[in-house]
């Protein structure tokens, strides 16, 4: 039975990984799993200097879900490139560094400052929702989508995943941007902008106001959405958004994605990732599936 | 490998209004616990899918149980809430770092809880020995007065006086001349900015377990900051993780 998958020439030994900041840079959950049964981790999403954050309250619970707006807290490019880069390439995964700023000339000092890491791909971020600056602003406009892809991707030797906003009205737009742009790969969806009120302490649930929805309850909106961008552009998809169990991974995979991402299921289970890699190997023994490429896109 | 365990319930009761206690059958998290230390429940219900972050009350005299007590505060709680002795319930920890029983050797020890901050020191005043005052804020009824009273000289303070003094921990600390060389506590913020300034004005090396929302339990997430006085060394920013860090800090490192 085969499991790995190609991205942009890198070869995964099965196609799960885990979403940006759901999972640090995993050394937190090395204690609960085996980082090496991963085909990728991606770490939380770092900027050129350090990051405070949003106040608390960050996360909110919500039905099936929650709302975070964390803020991109990060301790900035040096420290992670000293710290956990070495701890990450103890382990037989891929690493995936997402990338955050606030401006074009922040995103490519942290894209440079990768280029001679040993890293295996790089995640631009242009969907974080929470976030004045930066982030979703270049998210939500097909031309700067594309700008901001070609000059990350003149800089970067690694290949370029483009983390996608579902905050818009037509993601193959978007999509198509980022292909233009010289995008090796596309990453969706990021979290949805939403809201919660405390009604007894009426006031919003989080500091922040608003905050980005994952979990299952926007896990139909991600599958339809990497189901339209895969019969829309030629590059290879990462799927996530509520993914939990191998079935909701599979349909990810049934629509279009190369690969998967888990992410807020995490928190539920601090193994769901590697759960999700043996429930995709007991599926293909179960229908006789030898390679998991056969199941990339097969539902048209 | 760390694990979240599925745990057999021993018993489960009500002990005040909305306040139940129960045991939890697990080897593994109690003989590695800590007083101070947490752990976080899981609910059945999948629509609801972040942990709630209990501490542990008292871990069993046998090593293979533990004990949490817990306020419904809300639906998760409501669903703890209605299980019986031999129904199963998803459990990870011990997490975060506990009260550090080292700094209370030998000395005046005084610990304050206020609500469903009082649970926690019940462990912690099992494991001190010496000279050991309890103060402790209830709403109005009381629980775990008992557990308390059997390994700390206990005083209590009550917000509708029915019992000890009337107004809050602070209050029943002044009126009873309580000294001590160290404080431990754990309660909502006003009450540990309260302690805080006490022990700053009179010197007294004071730590204090905070509360924020989580998501990971594990330190992961950044969800549970809280801001620190310094640039904190994992974070390089002035946040700590209430999960990892904390839940007990030292007083002179943490904003209220
Ligand atoms: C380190 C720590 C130790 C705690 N120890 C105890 C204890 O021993 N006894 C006790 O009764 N309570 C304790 N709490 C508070 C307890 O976690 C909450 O009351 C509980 O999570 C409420 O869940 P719910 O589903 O009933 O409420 P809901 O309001 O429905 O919960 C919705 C979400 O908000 C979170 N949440 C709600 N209130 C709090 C809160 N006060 N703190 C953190 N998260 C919250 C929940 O975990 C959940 O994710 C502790 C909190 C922390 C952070
Ligand atoms: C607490 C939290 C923090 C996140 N931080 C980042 C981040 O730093 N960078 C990023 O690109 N996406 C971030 N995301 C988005 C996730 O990577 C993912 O795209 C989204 O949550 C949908 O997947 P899920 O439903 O499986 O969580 C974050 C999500 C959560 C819940
Ligand atoms: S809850 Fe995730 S870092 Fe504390």
């Amino acid at each position: 039975m085969n499991t790995k998958v190609n991205l942009a020439g890198v070869e995964l030994k099965n196609p799960v990984m885990t979403a940006s900041g759901t999972f640090g840079s995993g050394m937190e959950y090395s204690e609960f799993m085996d980082l090496s049964r991963l085909g990728a981790v991606v770490t939380k999403g770092v900027a050129n200097v350090p990051w405070p954050g949003n106040p608390t309250p960050r996360i909110a619970e919500t039905c099936g879900g929650m709302l975070n707006a964390i803020g991109l807290q990060n301790p900035g490019i040096d420290v992670f490139c000293e710290r956990d880069l070495p701890f990450l390439q103890k382990y037989d995964t891929k690493i995936i560094v997402n990338v955050c700023g606030k401006t074009t000339e922040d995103y490519c000092e942290v894209v440079e400052r990768l280029s001679d890491e040993d890293i295996d791909m790089m995640e631009i971020n242009i969907s974080c929702p929470n976030v004045k600056e930066g982030g979703i602003a270049f998210g939500q406009n097909p031309k700067a989508v594309e700008a901001i892809t070609s000059e990350v991707k003149k800089r970067a030797k690694h290949p370029v995943i483009m983390k996608l906003s579902p905050n818009v009205t037509d993601i193959i737009e978007m999509a198509k941007a980022a292909e233009a742009g010289g995008a090796d790969v596309l990453s969706l969806i990021n979290t949805l902008t939403g809201m919660k009120i405390d009604i007894n302490r009426r006031t919003f649930a989080i500091a922040n106001k608003t905050g980005g929805l994952s979990g299952p309850a926007i896990r139909p909106v991600a599958v339809r959405m990497v189901y339209q961008t895969a019969q829309a552009v030629k590059i290879p998809i990462i799927g996530m958004g509520g993914i939990a169990s191998a079935e909701d991974a599979l349909e990810f995979i049934l629509a279009g994605a190369t690969a998967v991402s888990v992410g807020t299921a995490n928190f539920s289970n601090p193994c769901a990732a590697a759960d999700v890699i043996d429930g995709i190997e007991d599926y293909m023994n179960r229908f006789k599936v030898e390679d998991i490429k056969e199941l990339i896109g097969a539902v048209k | 490998m760390k694990t979240k365990e599925l745990c057999r319930i021993i018993s489960q009761e009500m002990i005040g209004p909305e306040i139940y206690s129960m045991w939890v059958q697990t080897d593994r998290i109690a003989d590695q616990a800590r007083p101070g230390q947490f752990v976080t429940l899981y609910s059945k219900d999948r629509s609801r899918m972040l942990p709630r972050p209990i501490s542990l009350c008292e871990i069993g005299d046998d090593k293979k149980s533990i004990r949490l007590v817990y306020r419904v505060a809300g639906e998760g709680t409501r669903e703890f809430s209605r299980l019986r002795s031999g129904d199963d319930i998803e459990v990870m920890g011990p997490l975060g770092n506990g009260f550090p029983m080292e700094e209370a050797q030998g000395k005046r020890v005084l610990l304050m809880g206020g609500g469903i901050g009082i649970p926690p020191m019940v462990e912690t005043a099992k494991q001190l020995s010496g000279d050991v005052a309890a103060a402790m804020g209830y709403r109005d009824a009381l629980f775990l007065t008992e557990e308390l009273s059997r390994c700390a000289s206990l005083y209590i303070a009550t917000e509708d006086g029915s019992v000890g003094t009337a107004g809050n921990v602070m209050d029943a600390v002044r009126e009873n001349h309580i000294r001590c060389d160290v404080i431990f506590a754990c309660g909502p913020k006003p009450m540990l900015k309260a302690i805080v300034d006490y022990a700053g004005e009179h010197k007294i090396p004071c730590w204090i377990s905070m509360e924020e929302r989580m998501a990971c339990g594990i330190g992961a997430c950044l969800a549970c900051t809280c801001q620190s006085k310094e640039v904190d060394g994992h974070s390089h920013v002035k946040n700590k993780r209430v999960c990892k860090d904390g839940p007990v800090f030292p007083a002179s490192e943490v904003e209220l």
